[in-house]
């Protein structure tokens, strides 16, 4: 995997200084880094560590207390997320952005069937032929490992594992350049969850996606990432190259995330 | 139905609502006028009659009646079912407003599920009944949400359903209300009417308004509006067509109703509109059944109403 990039480049996303508080307690703090085209970038700690809350911030679906998320737009411009107008954003969101939920049933609408939960983002964003819709659903349905011929089933008729890869097609089929995911394999059994790790992996190469994932599972990190953050608290404690990470982990708190993986 | 005033029952403000009242629904009308197809929020006031009989298009009428109005009351095209009768008292009784049934003698028309077939002239207002003004509602079930896709004229959803008519159907299968989009703006719940009505609510010479009383929403379309039935390229919207003209009066081109006429599959189809039926019959146009068909829809005048 190349996560080599122009150093001259504007990240594709610049995270400055960001906080979330409910009340008193911190949700999370001063968390800053770049996150440049093509990029995987993997958000790892236990549970209440703030790894949510930062994706939810980043994907501007609760409001910090400081900070900035700068995102460069396809023109070239680079934005504030929270100085863009709603209706600005949440057409970014639609057409340049994905976010794959941890839960599909959040992610997808349950009952409407799979080229129509692929073709949504087509439709929001201005398609109003029904045959070119349904021919790129099931294009991507293909892509996504899904049967075509099940195009018409609704997500309640598939697996958890299609569900997610019918998520992952949701997300795409408007070519995203940023897609931020939550736990995508957590809840799936281990030969499920290679096989969905090797189809995002495959994807992320193809489409050149940058990608925030958010895991507690240290396997998924290291599969997917080039680059880390290991959160604790709320904070940012410690981020490199995933390897490096992983391999000579320097906080206390990392040495004990890594050592307490179960070897198979 | 000749148009007759009648004296107004004691004790009531004239149309049953307080003038407070009206003058708040009035407001609101304003408003929806203003803003073709936006749904605006009104203090629905409870009714003498529950909730689903039409409490949202009698507070507009009751809100825009005046003494010298006529006003005629259909429900699914007919004159004579008993919403429409009793409507039509109630009017008569609190507002003793003259009542008819011919549509062209009428300055309000009610209406529940319906357009009238003869054309509706500039100076009358069509007031319909709707029982749920949100379209999104099916596909988006929060307010706050549906609220935010009207204000950003996010309508990818509607397309959504539209989309999975016809995966499942192979055509789109919404017969009725069938989601339209107003003056190129708002997308619309045009109430249960049958999507065959859809195409004359565009460029209407009349004012059409809207009136929900259990959701309190109110929402208009002006005179000569653009009102355009959503659909996709390769899926344009087709409006129901007959193949039969009516049994009763030979009509061609007009929304037709099917009645069963024995348990041995024999049926008719007669016009919807009562009305419209009634006076090309009156004129001379005669259907193939009108021999043999129940007095009751054969052209018998209608049994006047007890008051």
């Amino acid at each position: 995997m190349s996560g080599l990039h122009d150093q001259d480049e504007v990240p594709l996303l610049a995270v400055r200084g960001l906080a979330k508080y409910y009340g008193a307690r911190r949700g999370c703090a001063n968390v800053s880094f770049d996150l440049h085209q093509g990029e995987v970038l993997a958000i790892v700690g236990e549970s209440g560590s703030g790894k949510s809350t930062l994706l939810n911030l980043i994907a501007a679906e609760l409001e910090p207390d400081a900070g900035s998320v700068a995102y460069r737009l396809r023109s070239g411009e680079t934005r504030d997320l929270f100085g863009m107008g709603e209706a600005e954003r949440r057409l970014l969101f639609r057409t340049d952005w994905g976010f794959v939920r941890q839960d599909a049933a959040q992610g997808l609408r349950m009952g409407v069937s799979a080229g129509g939960n692929v073709g949504e983002r087509l439709m929001m964003t201005g398609a109003r032929c029904y045959g070119d819709i349904r021919a790129t659903a099931g294009d991507w349905l293909e892509r996504v490992e899904i049967d075509p011929r099940r195009i018409d089933d609704g997500p309640r008729q598939f697996s958890g594992g299609m569900r997610q890869r019918l998520q992952i097609a949701r997300n795409l089929v408007t070519r995203p350049r940023l897609v931020l995911m939550d736990e995508p394999t957590s809840g799936l059994d281990v030969s499920v969850q290679a096989r969905l790790l090797d189809l995002i992996r495959n994807l992320v190469a193809e489409l050149g996606l940058a990608v925030i994932i958010v895991t507690h599972d240290l396997a998924v990190a290291r599969l997917l990432s080039h680059r880390m953050m290991v959160m604790k608290g709320g904070a940012v404690i410690e981020e490199g190259l995933t390897d490096r990470v992983l391999d000579d982990p320097q906080h206390p708190y990392s040495q004990l995330l890594v050592s307490s993986v179960l070897a198979a | 139905m000749n148009p007759t005033s009648y004296e107004p029952a004691s004790g009531y403000n004239f149309a049953y609502l307080d003038e407070q009242t009206k003058r708040m629904i009035r407001r609101a009308i304003l408003k929806a006028i203003a803003i073709p197809g936006y749904q605006v929020p009104f203090a629905s006031r409870e009714m003498p009659m529950p909730y689903g009989w039409g409490t949202g298009g009698v507070q507009v009428t009751a809100a825009i009646l005046g003494p010298q109005d006529v006003l005629k009351v259909i429900d699914q095209g007919s004159d004579d079912t008993t919403n429409a009768v009793s409507i039509r008292n109630f009017f008569r009784k609190t507002a003793g407003v003259a009542v008819t049934t011919r549509t062209a003698d009428a300055s309000i028309i009610q209406t529940r599920h319906r357009i009238p077939e003869t054309q509706l002239s500039a100076g009358q207002v069509l007031v319909y009944q709707v029982p749920i003004p949100e379209p999104l509602r099916f596909l988006e079930p929060r307010e706050t949400e549906t609220r935010k896709l009207h204000a950003l004229g996010e309508y990818g959803l509607m397309y959504v359903k539209l989309y999975e008519d016809i995966a499942r159907n192979g055509h789109i299968a919404t017969t009725y209300a069938y989601p339209v989009e107003v003056a190129g703006r708002y997308v619309m719940d045009p109430s249960p009417i049958p999507k065959f009505d859809n195409p004359r609510m565009h460029d209407m010479a009349a004012l059409q308004l809207f009136g929900a009383g259990r959701e309190k929403r109110i929402y208009a379309v002006p005179p000569h509006t653009s009102v355009r039935s959503l659909d996709f390229t390769d899926h344009p919207f087709t409006p129901q067509v007959f193949t039969e003209p009516c049994a009763l009066c030979a009509a061609r081109g007009v929304y037709l109703d099917e009645v069963i006429l024995d348990d041995r599959g024999q049926r008719m189809f007669v016009c919807s509109d009562t009305d419209f039926c009634e006076e090309r019959r009156a004129s001379g146009h005669r259907g193939h059944l009108l021999g043999e068909a129940p007095a009751a829809l054969s052209g018998q005048p209608a049994q006047q109403e007890a008051c």
